[in-house]
């Protein structure tokens, strides 16, 4: 067991956890968001930067702090480390930066984006990033390229965390893309657009913090904040598939099925494509109940919390709005 | 005239030959070390002879050897960076086709020192001839008995290869260069762990520069403390370097550590002076990624003391008046010369071999890039420097690996010693973006 102070907050973690997982045994606000890290996945964090900490001592042993920022979800903890993260201006700052460089090639295009209400990208530069850009120059882009019939792939979303790659290379038997190019040219790809065809590979649409893995069989047809999320399972024929599962519901029609994800977005339990696109039938499944959407989504405020409104911004509603808040009374901010 | 230990016999008809560079005391280290010395012994003679990594980052090699972890029954391999293609840094191309057997030699006395079976030189793809070179010289070793099974008689084997890379700049850095070697795209890893714990397929490796590896026969054949005695301080023995740009004498030389840049640039003996008569304006002195000096800092430090060629006298000052010797890539640049296009020239490079792993490097260089090109054609604006300084800033000491720091220090460094030269070319682009403008010095500005 190794003794950690995360934030002034002391832990015991057992050796080996890296920073980032200790600080999620705390939980709360001071856990470093993280775009690339993705627990299941072996190999995974340590590209997007995003969850940098300050390690003011490195150990009991030698509590000399680590010169550069390190990455949390990569850097193992030893006894006596000492991290600091909110409490680090410096570390603060630091994400600032990396939330404008992720920012910069990205086409804002959350308006017409499937993923907007439920998108990493857009959670961690609404927490941690400016509101203005500096950037005047021109934004890469790329054509979008189908990978199969069922999966659409739009790179100039992408933030190349390689969360798909690593899925695809463990899930599926045969490594079936990978990034092509380098620098800020680099793109993932299969081989020759060859489909990805292997019964796993919808996957990736869910560890995609961005937009840039779509489900073709859901594109377009509904902003994911207006859908109903409801837990469900079903005896899947295919042995490697758990066959539990979200079901997303716009009236009595299941728009799109998913992976269960935990708080902080990760799949808990990988699910086949026939789960997750042939069955879209109430029948095909069994009911549990409404699925709890953690962390700071749009889609929990709709269904399962009280709007947050702020009171600057009520004074400009219409008149016809007002009339509905009085009856259906917020919760403020600041009390 | 320095004494050269590299290169001594590098003009010798025929060197490449096993037979005339045995016959110039070739190989002599491999049968002092196998017959005479144990492996600790040889590691011992280079830590003493203070040898410093020469591939940029200067960290002392004997050291790093010791850092090796020696599990029971696990392979190590020693691994030689020939990887060279900082811009500006040409030394390691001119040893191996010339020297192959050099290399070869330290290669087979280092990994006997490290107790590796199986060791890789790592080359640059584009160096093809050089890669044919180098093999034709394995095969001679191989021929002759210094390679392979039971290596003099002494129980040791080894074995040698060479791997061509595809030509990134990326995979000169060592975790990208083992990720290449295995197999696979050549990204940077994340570090811990270091190579010297998991480095290639996952066991206990050193990665080592040509220069490094080729100085290693040398301290075994004279001994380490012999070694050390050339130099100034912590900076022991020679160094190649590679000159370039607008000298009248451009070349690689073979120099002790210590020599004054003065001397180094004006003098015969090196360099000779700036080409046409003309001024110096400043240098990059150790290959495109440390800052750029100014001539009044790059011949004397702030303090007015002469600068040396050592690694310590050119970091005098850290980077506000300093810079760093890194691989010896010498680029002197005289008074005509547009810093904010040579600093584009330099960004485009790092933008183009940006690996596109980690997201401050993938972004921030093409956007230093742009920002540069734009300034240089004449497009650029007032706030376009800060926040040029501010994007460096923001890539530096945040990625995965060194290249991010590297394109990263050029652009800084450019602004704090030449932030008029770049003001110039916001106020003033019709003038500054005329082919052939030189920067007529502050007063215009005023």
């Amino acid at each position: 067991m190794a003794k950690i102070t995360f934030d002034g907050i002391e832990v015991d973690v057992p050796d080996g956890t890296t920073i980032l997982n200790a600080a999620r045994t705390i939980g709360g606000g001071i856990v470093p968001p993280a775009m690339c890290y993705y627990t299941p996945l072996k190999g995974s964090g340590g590209k997007c930067r995003a969850c940098l900490v300050r390690v003011a001592a490195g150990s009991a042993k030698d509590p000399r702090p680590m010169p550069k920022l390190v990455a949390s979800c990569v850097t193992p903890v030893q006894d006596g480390m000492v991290v600091e993260n909110t409490t680090s201006e410096q570390v603060l700052n630091v994400r600032k930066g990396i939330v404008e460089m992720l920012l910069i090639n990205h086409p804002l295009d959350c308006p017409v984006c499937d993923q907007a209400g439920e998108c990493d990208l857009q959670n961690f530069a609404f927490e941690h990033g400016v509101s203005t850009t500096r950037y005047e120059e021109e934004r890469r882009t790329f054509e979008k390229i189908d990978i199969g019939p069922l999966i659409q792939l739009h790179m100039t979303r992408c933030i190349l965390c390689y969360r798909c790659v690593y899925t695809a290379d463990q899930l599926t038997e045969k490594r079936v893309h990978g990034v092509l190019g380098r620098g800020d040219a680099a793109e993932i790809g299969t081989y020759i657009e060859n489909i990805i065809d292997n019964e796993f590979s919808g996957n990736v649409i869910d560890v995609c913090p961005v937009g840039a893995l779509t489900d073709k069989t859901f594109r377009f047809k509904q902003r994911v904040w207006f859908t109903k999320p409801v837990n469900a399972h079903r005896q899947c024929e295919n042995p490697k598939c758990c066959g539990k599962v979200v079901l997303w519901y716009k009236g009595k029609d299941v728009l799109r099925v998913t992976a269960r994800k935990d708080q902080y977005g990760e799949v808990k339990e990988w699910i086949c494509n026939t789960c997750r696109f042939d069955k879209k039938e109430t029948a095909d499944w069994t009911l549990e109940g409404p699925a709890h959407i953690d962390r700071s989504s749009v889609i929990s405020a709709n269904h399962y919390e009280l709007p947050v409104l702020n009171a600057q911004v009520i004074a400009d509603l219409p008149e016809s709005s007002l009339r509905d808040l009085e009856q259906n009374p917020p919760m403020r901010l600041g009390n | 005239m320095g004494r050269k230990l590299l290169t001594e016999h590098i003009n010798v008809e025929g060197i490449d030959t096993f037979e005339v560079y045995r016959k110039h005391g070739g190989y002599r280290s491999v049968e002092k070390a196998l017959k005479t010395m144990t492996p600790d012994e040889v590691v011992e003679e280079v830590k003493k002879s203070g040898l410093r990594g020469r591939g940029g980052a200067g960290f002392p090699t004997g050291m790093k050897w010791s850092f090796l972890a020696k599990p029971e029954g696990v392979p190590r391999y020693l691994v030689c960076n020939a990887d060279e293609s900082e811009p500006g840094t040409f030394k390691d191309r001119q040893l191996m086709s010339k020297l192959p057997h050099l290399l070869v030699e330290g290669m087979i006395t280092s990994s006997y020192a490290l107790g590796a079976n199986t060791s890789y030189i790592y080359i640059r793809g584009e160096l093809l001839y050089v890669l044919r070179i180098l093999e034709k010289a394995i095969a001679e070793a191989y021929a002759n008995g210094f390679l392979g099974k039971n290596i003099l008689g002494s129980g040791y084997d080894l074995d040698l290869y060479v791997h061509p890379g595809g030509g990134a700049y990326i995979c000169g850095e060592e975790t990208a260069l083992l990720e290449s070697l295995e197999g696979k795209r050549g990204n940077p890893r994340n570090k811990p762990p270091f190579p010297a714990v998991q480095g290639l397929y996952a066991r206990p490796t050193v990665v080592n520069n040509v220069e490094s590896i080729a100085a290693v026969p040398v301290i075994v054949n004279d001994g380490g403390d012999e070694y050390a005695k050339i130099g100034v301080g912590r900076s022991t023995g020679t160094k190649l370097i590679s000159a370039c740009g607008h000298l009248n004498k451009p070349g690689i030389y073979e120099i002790e550590l210590g020599v004054p840049v003065e001397e180094f640039i004006y003098s015969d003996e090196y360099c000779g002076g700036i080409w046409k008569g003309r001024d110096l304006k400043a240098v990059v002195a150790g290959g495109s990624s440390v800052p750029i000096l100014p001539k009044e800092l790059i011949l004397k430090t702030a303090a007015g003391e002469p600068r040396l060629m050592t690694y310590e006298s050119l970091s005098d000052g850290g980077f506000v008046t300093g810079t760093m010797l890194g691989s010896g890539g010498f680029i002197a640049m005289d008074e005509t010369t547009c810093i904010v296009r040579n600093t584009w020239n330099f960004s485009r490079f790092y933008h183009h071999e940006s690996c596109g792993q980690c997201s401050p490097c993938r972004e921030g260089t093409g956007w230093l890039e742009k920002i540069l090109h734009r300034l240089e054609h004449g497009h650029g604006n007032e706030r376009d420097i800060d926040v040029l300084a501010s994007v460096a800033k923001q890539i530096e000491g945040n990625t995965i690996c060194p290249l991010g720091e590297a394109a990263a220090w050029p652009v800084s460094a450019a602004i704090r010693h030449f932030r008029d030269e770049f003001e110039w070319h916001v106020r003033y682009p019709q003038e500054a973006t005329r082919p052939g403008a030189v920067f007529p010095g502050k007063a215009v500005l005023a």
